[in-house]
C-alpha cells in the first residue's frame, strides 16, 4: 500500500501573509480572549510589531499534502500534530512554507492495517530565517 | 506566571465552556478546515459517527491557550505537540491540563506534559509542550 517513491515528495513554496483579522477570527473561534491576539497597541507595548498569532495558528495555512493526493478523505484521521517555534508568528509576517512527506509506515490496527504518513512543514520569513516547523501524522485506514 | 513561581510537578488547569455547534462552524471558517464531519450531522452520520465531532485542532487550540497563559508575556510557546486519542462532541466540557515536568534555569525553558479530557480519565488529546522565557531585562 505504501509507494516508497512518494517519500520525499514536496510541495511548491506556498506564501502566506499573516493578517490581523485572520488572527482575531482564529483566537475568537478558540474562545481565547488574550489581548495579545486582538489589541495591536498592547502587543506593541510588549515589543511585538503587531498582534501575535496563537500557537496553533499555522492550521490556517492550508497546504497541499505532497504524495497523498490519492487518499480518500473519509478514510484519513489526524493522528498527531506538533508545532516548534523559533519565535512567535506576528501579524505582518510573510511566511514561505514547504511541506515534505518525510516518512510512511504501516501498523496493524484492531480491524485492519493502518498506514501512517508523516508530513513536515517548514515556514521561513522573507530573510530565510526559520520561524516554525510543523509535523503532522495522518493515519489512513 | 512568573519564572520564579514555576515548580516541577505543579499542575495547571483550564476548563473551557461546553462546546457549542456554532463554535465548530466558527472554527471551520477561521481555520479553513471545511470537512463537513465537523459541521454537518448528516455527513458525520454517513461517516459512521454519532453526529458532528470537533476538529482535533480545536482541542489543540485550547491547549495552546493554556500553555500560552502559563508563559504569559514573559516568553512564548516554543513547542506544542499532541496525539489525538478521543472524539470531542458538542456539549462536551473540555478540561485542559498541564504538569510541569522539567525546568531548565540556564536555558530558561519549561517542559510540560499536556492533555485534554472530557471527563476525568477520558483523554481526548495527550502531548507535550515547552515554553521559553525571555532573558530578564539587563541580562540578555
Amino acid at each position: 500500500m505504501i509507494d516508497p517513491t512518494v517519500i520525499g515528495s514536496k510541495t511548491e513554496t506556498c506564501d502566506f501573509e499573516v493578517e490581523k483579522g485572520a488572527i482575531r477570527a482564529f483566537a475568537s473561534a478558540i474562545g481565547d480572549d488574550n489581548p495579545i491576539y486582538f489589541d495591536e497597541s498592547y502587543a506593541q507595548a510588549l515589543g511585538y510589531v503587531s498582534i501575535v498569532a496563537p500557537p496553533t495558528f499555522p492550521a490556517t495555512f492550508r497546504m497541499p499534502k505532497p504524495g497523498l493526493d490519492h487518499l480518500e478523505l473519509r478514510r484519513t484521521l489526524h493522528g498527531e500534530q506538533e508545532f516548534i517555534y523559533e519565535r512567535p508568528i506576528v501579524a505582518g509576517d510573510h511566511l514561505r512554507c514547504v511541506s515534505t512527506l518525510v516518512d510512511s509506515y504501516e501498523r496493524e490496527g484492531k480491524q485492519r492495517k493502518m498506514v501512517f504518513f508523516i508530513l513536515e512543514t517548514r515556514g521561513e520569513d522573507l530573510q530565510g530565517n526559520l520561524v516554525y516547523t510543523s509535523k503532522t501524522t495522518i493515519i489512513y485506514r | 506566571m512568573e519564572w520564579s513561581k514555576i515548580k516541577v510537578n505543579q499542575e495547571i488547569e483550564l476548563v473551557k465552556p461546553p462546546i457549542e455547534k456554532v463554535q465548530l462552524v466558527k472554527y471551520a471558517g477561521a481555520s479553513g478546515d471545511f470537512n463537513l464531519i465537523h459541521t454537518d450531522d448528516e455527513t458525520a452520520r454517513k461517516s459512521g459517527l454519532p453526529g458532528v465531532i470537533a476538529h482535533g485542532m480545536f482541542s489543540m487550540g485550547f491547549l495552546g491557550q493554556l500553555v500560552s497563559n502559563i508563559v504569559g508575556n514573559d516568553g512564548f510557546v516554543s513547542r506544542l505537540q499532541v496525539r489525538f486519542v478521543g472524539m470531542v462532541r458538542p456539549g462536551d466540557t473540555v478540561t485542559c491540563k498541564a504538569i510541569v515536568v522539567a525546568k531548565d534555569e540556564e536555558k530558561r525553558t519549561v517542559d510540560l506534559e499536556i492533555s485534554t479530557e472530557k471527563q476525568p480519565g477520558q483523554a481526548s488529546t495527550i502531548g507535550q509542550a515547552s515554553i521559553k522565557f525571555f532573558s530578564p531585562v539587563g541580562q540578555a
